[in-house]
């Protein structure tokens, strides 16, 4: 099914996220992920969810019912910078270690915590960057794994020529 | 400064709202708000169970088209509550409930009558609060009663605390309104309207197809004129019954599962379905796939969300379906009516030649159908008419010509056996002066006939005409179709319960009607009591089921209109 990603301005009120995930729920809308965080605005939170939807007119409207919610945009990601952080525990036993360390450089991953035999590397950027340095490391053996869940904004359309990644 | 507790805050900030009597069940966490209660004008009904409360606060509603409130305790109280909110939120009924909840200091510690009442009825509510500062207490009513009211109108929950109950406040300034996130829209956009009215001069068979949103938006008037003015049949759902008079002459009845074939037919054939305040349900619909396949559709309603959800509409429009009518009519202006001569000629023949039926027998067993002939004839048709859900909930709208709004209360979208007595309460306290005559089958009302004590002790004389057929008869009548007639489960018992001496248990007159002859004097004698509750019995043939019906999931092509189409 195809992914969409909902960029939701919510009122930063006591279980406003239990609304939404509750309501995504009983629809039967599946979320690939959600990241919730505050904006500029402390009595905003801004809500980035992946859905697995065939269309997404139905997850808009309904989510516009719930009264908390201020405002839905659903970011095209051609016009939008969609970003996800992943920390990867990865095994570096015997030789490994230096193979690993070169798969890091090429991703820009950061080592963050370096034990006897493994690393935990934090890797930033599009979700296809990060999928990818997941799958490269994979074969070494992965020890553990979190994901940030997708976060986006939408580029500014009216400086487009500025655009710099 | 002066100060009061929030216990008196909720009570003076009801007060502000205009609320004249609140529906409820005391105990422990609401009990600090039921002592100022004791000193306010507002009126006060002890229900027997908190689903009577809440189903007193939607009958209430419907009547009046206020905000019904009801107000109950924490924990089972809460939990008993969820049936009528889900109902207010299906039927899309203003109500406000009000729960205790166990102290701000226990909440999550599992404490007496602790039940997760916000978590528990957020998908049964249209918005609900949890209360954690006593400064809250006056703005969260006021915005309360303003989202129930406003956009599709729906229950409101709001759950407070005993601490917060008992800490103090300042009494403010006029109550704001703070909902950055909920703006519904009132007006229709121009350029649809246009688009609407354009579609609906070109079409040859035009349907109004009108729901519940025309009555809720007062907008029955509108509907009419619109209807005269572009010369379009009119078909109203279940919830829409009364929003178009019952006897006019573009009148076709009820379309759906149990509706009438000219309702249903012009529906398959039309060209051009007009969907006011509807939402395409399926117990209407039946097989969307094959639902009015040779119509374009223009949908109104003041949800977007049901707009597009079953059926794609070629014009869609969001807004207040009276205010849309009112534009509607203004663009008309004073063009002359289509000529749709020959399509209401058909559509006439079809009402003429397939009226609904039945089959009473002087002699013979007693036919639900004519009992409720006769109430609407020795009623003259002036009563307002409450139900419960089943057999008896589609004879009766099948047979009583509604012709004014908010005259017919039931539970459409949830089907909640066990509505009516508790809603003929709410609806006697909104509009004391009418008749309020419940049609109640004898599954339905054993669910919550317990309220026959509250509608004796507060005095509310409601009359009820119970259609005993000893059986649960829509499920019977489910299993004679299409379970061999295996009734597996569905027996009360005709003889089981005394219904008569239930009622004089209870404080009403009780009355039992075996034979045709015996039905126009009971009701006659029902219509002269005035100052108790009444209760005819009417005990009938288990075996009549309701037609016409197009099985679930069937299309709408295919209506069986009587039992000799069963064969």
């Amino acid at each position: 099914m195809t992914k969409h990603t909902l960029s939701v301005l919510v009122e930063n009120r006591a279980g406003v996220l239990a609304r939404v995930s509750s309501l995504l729920a009983r629809r039967g809308f599946n979320i690939h992920s959600l990241a919730v965080g505050p904006t500029a605005d402390e009595s905003i939170s801004r809500m980035t969810i992946v859905v697995d939807a065939p269309e997404l007119e139905q997850v808009k409207k309904q989510l516009h019912k719930l009264i908390n919610v201020v405002k839905i945009t659903e970011l095209d990601p051609k016009s939008a910078v969609e970003r996800e952080v992943a920390l990867v525990r990865v095994s570096t036993d015997g030789q490994k270690r230096s193979d690993v360390l070169e798969v890091a450089t090429l991703f820009d991953a950061i080592a963050v915590d370096v034990g006897v035999s493994t690393i935990m590397f934090l890797v930033a950027g599009a979700p296809d960057k990060v999928n990818d340095f997941v799958e490269l490391v994979r074969p070494y053996g992965i020890a553990d794994l979190v994901k940030s869940g997708r976060v986006a904004l939408a580029r500014d359309q009216k400086n487009r020529k500025l655009r710099t990644s | 400064m002066s100060t009061i507790s929030g216990a008196q805050a909720v009570i003076k900030a009801l007060e502000r709202e205009g609320v004249e009597i609140v529906f409820g069940v005391p105990g422990g966490a609401i009990l600090p708000a039921y002592d100022p209660l004791f000193d306010s004008p507002i009126r006060h009904v002890l229900a027997r169970h908190e689903q009577g409360a809440g189903h007193m606060a939607e009958g209430y509603a419907w009547a009046t088209g206020r905000v019904g409130v009801c107000i109950v305790t924490s924990g089972p109280a809460a939990t008993n509550l969820v049936t009528p909110l889900a109902n207010a939120l299906m039927d899309s009924i203003p109500i406000v409930a009000i729960t205790g909840q166990v102290a701000t200091t226990s909440v999550g510690n599992d404490a007496f009558q602790e039940a997760y009442t916000t978590g528990i009825t957020m998908n049964a509510t249209k918005h609900n609060y949890f209360v954690t500062d006593p400064d809250d207490i006056p703005d969260v009513i006021h915005e309360a009663f303003h989202i129930a009211a406003t956009g599709r109108p729906g229950p409101v929950l709001i759950d407070l605390p005993k601490d917060i109950l008992n800490a103090h406040l300042e009494w403010h300034k006029p109550p704001k309104l703070d909902l950055p996130g909920y703006r519904p829209t009132v007006d229709g956009h121009p350029r649809r309207v246009k688009e609407a009215v354009k579609l609906i001069e070109e079409a040859k068979r035009p349907v109004i197809y009108a729901g519940g949103g025309i009555i809720k938006a007062g907008a029955a008037e509108n509907l009419k004129r619109f209807a005269e003015r572009s010369n379009s049949p009119v078909v109203t759902t279940l919830m829409g019954l009364g929003g178009f008079p019952g006897d006019h002459d573009l009148f076709l009845g009820m379309p759906g599962m149990h509706g009438t074939f000219a309702a249903t037919s012009a529906i398959q054939k039309a060209d051009l379905l007009v969907a006011l305040g509807v939402r395409f349900d399926d117990r209407v619909t039946g097989n969307p796939d094959f639902f009015a396949p040779h119509a374009s559709v223009i949908h109104v309603d003041v949800d977007p969300a049901e707009i597009g959800k079953v059926r794609q509409a070629e014009v869609p429009i969001v807004g207040d379906v009276g205010k849309v009518l009112e534009q509607m009519l203004e663009i008309w202006g004073d063009k002359p009516a289509p000529d749709h001569t020959e399509w209401l000629e058909k559509v006439s023949r079809w009402r003429n030649d397939n009226p609904v039926r039945y089959d009473q027998q002087p002699d013979g067993p007693l036919k639900p159908q004519f009992v409720i002939e006769e109430l609407y004839n020795r009623t003259g048709g002036d009563a307002i008419v409450v139900s419960g859900v089943g057999q008896h909930q589609m004879w009766t709208a099948l047979h009583w010509k509604f012709s004014r709004p908010r005259e017919w209360i039931n539970s459409g979208g949830l089907g909640t056996m066990g509505f009516g007595v508790p809603a003929a309460i709410g609806a006697k306290a909104g509009a004391p002066e009418r008749t309020v005559y419940l049609i109640d089958g004898d599954g339905s009302f054993q669910m919550t006939h317990q309220e026959l004590a509250t509608a004796s002790e507060e005095g509310f004389p409601i009359k009820i005409a119970l259609i005993n057929n000893g059986v649960h008869g829509m499920v019977r009548q489910w299993q004679t179709l299409f379970y061999g007639k295996r009734y597996s489960g569905s027996v009360l018992g005709r003889d089981t319960v005394n219904y008569p001496m239930l009622a004089e248990a209870m404080g009403c007159v009780g009355i039992r009607v075996e034979t045709p002859e015996e039905v126009g004097p009971a009701i006659e004698k029902s219509l002269s009591i005035n100052d108790r509750p009444v209760l005819i019995e009417f005990v009938v043939d288990p075996d009549e089921m309701v037609f016409p019906m197009v099985p679930a999931g069937g299309s709408n092509d295919q209506i069986i209109l009587g039992p000799e189409d069963l064969t």
